[in-house]
């Protein structure tokens, strides 16, 4: 049983972890709440941005590093109007409280 | 930066993700909630940026300005009602993110630190997150025509069930298909674009066809599941960059997205698998039959509001028409000026009222209805049988006691049980049958009357005469 781990695996160790993690965050969300999830879930989503900024990073343009720029738009898209509208609808249940 | 510590960050972020999640737990933490989520973005983006940082940043910048600038004016502009179609449309961009990721890292593996050729380890992971990425972009358009309401310009977008025979033979045999090219892409020594592309392209297609068979008032469920997969394409991409951060962030997606689903179908009695196979409701005509026979009780505002005004208590029970009206600010005035009078006003809340989880929600806090006023289905159904009047706002299904006759197309799905209260107004445009096809005997209960009309008028009409 010697030898280093291989990285799939260790992937699989964090998926399923954070899978586990998930499923408990999201039962105690309350179900008035259930929109901005879905707004907020769509930006924590859009960390995929992080992959579309590798595929854009090198310095000599090829057909790959468009996608990825293209990527980077798109993805940025959904971080801003992500976080900003569940912002604007977490506003208005506060708003309530007074 | 070392790969050690750039993963660091990385689970910073990811802690910080989790913790935006948690905050929704309640609406007094969901703000700073939100804010631990823009933070982890933001590590994300700029530790990410530092590794790149004798790249294209520049393009970067760029490209990420100009995404932003979009995202932000379209998160002010955009109105509540159109939340569905908001999300519905960003779930399509993380997919379409996902492909294109996807197929850069094909194209020039060492961009993203991954071995050139691929190992078939990370072409399998590449295969599915491409899949993946591709359904919910397509997926995601068809929704979103749906809830914009473009059926009638693009009948793909069509609203109705769109069903053909075999309809189901017909996907299977297209996801085996695309499947087989998976395989040969995964199996192939070198990158076997042909086969990459025709499973992508596959993958477009079986998006679209597994979303037009499904119907209007079945979109929460098909909604939440988008969200679940293009979390599910963001985890697939993850694996195949061994990025840890990026699995996290998509598992939790994926299962808040199967959660919400999971919640949705439950609400409705039915079985996610019926949902997904979709066709609900494109066979009507044979329960509502008999609808002809019945009687109706019919009144107008005036009469409406003088119910209410000598009543103790009121239950208003929105659903999708008060979104279409756009009345939730026409009904917070009434709300108001009825506890004014002394009247105990509060708000019923079908699960699957709208059509998105929570959308009914949103639409009350956007008009400032205080939240203790607006109440779940559960919290609030024990009380149904001591309220003086139910007021039913452009709901049909949720509030149809066919839901206890056994042997109806619905029977089991839980409801708002207004029928059990003293007086029932029912506000609706027509006495159309509701999405299931399904008559309502509500409708036809002495204790009930008609309020015919367009629910942003009728209340209106309502607040005029309570001055």
């Amino acid at each position: 049983m010697g030898g280093t781990v291989d990285p799939t695996v260790l992937n699989i160790v964090v998926f399923v972890l954070a899978v586990f993690v998930g499923y408990h965050v999201i039962w105690n969300v309350t179900p008035a709440l259930h929109t901005p999830l879905m707004s907020v879930t769509n930006a924590i989503s859009s960390v995929i941005i992080v992959g579309a900024i590798l595929a854009a990073a090198p310095m000599e343009t090829d057909f790959g590093t468009v996608l990825g720029l293209v990527a980077v738009g798109l993805a940025a898209v959904n971080v801003a109007g992500g976080f900003m509208v569940t912002q604007r609808m977490l506003d208005m249940f506060r708003k309530k409280q007074k | 930066m070392s790969a050690n510590q750039l993963t660091l960050w990385y689970l910073a972020a990811s802690v910080l993700f989790i913790l935006a999640l948690k905050g929704l737990s309640s609406p007094t933490t969901a703000r700073r909630g939100n804010l631990f989520g823009m933070i982890g973005m933001g590590i994300a983006v700029l530790v990410t940026l530092a590794v790149v940082a004798r790249g294209n940043v520049a393009g970067i910048l760029l490209a990420m300005l100009i995404g932003g600038a979009v995202g932000a004016f379209v998160a002010r502009r955009v109105e509540m009602t159109q939340m569905p179609e908001l999300v519905a449309a960003m779930h399509s961009l993380v997919g379409m993110a996902a492909v294109l990721i996807a197929v850069a890292a094909v194209n020039n593996p060492g961009a993203f630190g991954v071995a050139d050729p691929l190992p078939m380890g990370n072409k399998l992971e590449l295969f599915i997150g491409t899949f993946v990425g591709a359904i919910t972009f397509s997926g995601s358009v068809i929704a979103f025509g749906k809830l914009a309401g473009l059926g009638r310009t693009f009948r793909l977008f069509s609203s109705a069930p769109i069903v053909f025979p075999g309809q189901h033979w017909v996907n299977l045999a297209i996801g085996l298909v695309m499947i087989g090219f998976g395989v040969a892409f995964f199996l192939s020594p070198d990158e076997n674009w042909t086969a990459f592309i025709m499973m992508t392209g596959l993958a477009f297609m079986l998006g679209v066809l597994i979303i037009i068979p499904i119907g209007g008032a079945d979109m929460p469920v098909v909604i939440s599941m988008l969200n679940s997969y293009s979390g599910w394409a963001a985890a697939g991409i993850g694996f195949s960059l061994n990025n840890s951060m990026l699995i996290v962030a998509g598992s939790l997606v994926g299962s808040s997205g199967a959660i919400l689903s999971y919640i949705m179908c439950r609400a409705m009695n039915r079985s996610f698998i019926s949902v997904i196979l979709g066709g609900f409701g494109a066979a009507e005509g044979s329960a509502a039959g008999a609808a002809g026979e019945k009687t109706v009780k019919s009144g107008s505002a005036e009469d409406a509001s003088f119910l209410m005004q000598n009543a103790e208590s009121v239950v208003i029970v929105p659903g999708y028409g008060l979104a279409v009206a756009r009345a939730q600010h026409a009904v917070k005035e009434m709300a108001q000026m009825l506890r004014e009078k002394g009247i105990n006003v509060r708000f019923a809340i079908h699960p699957v009222a709208g059509r998105m989880p929570g959308h009914m929600n949103v639409l009350l806090a956007e008009a400032e209805v205080p939240y203790e006023q607006v109440f779940e289905m559960e919290d609030i159904n024990g009380e149904m049988g001591t309220t003086d009047v139910v007021l039913v706002l452009g709901a049909n299904d949720v509030v149809n006691p066919l839901a206890y006759e056994k042997g109806s197309p619905i029977y089991g799905m839980p409801i708002i049980d207004v029928h059990k209260a003293r007086t029932i107004l029912v506000n609706k445009r027509s006495m159309a049958a509701g999405y299931a096809g399904l008559d309502n005997p509500l409708f036809y209960m002495d204790r009930t009357m008609m309020v015919f009309g367009d629910a942003k008028k009728v209340v209106e009409d309502i607040v005029k005469s309570l001055h």
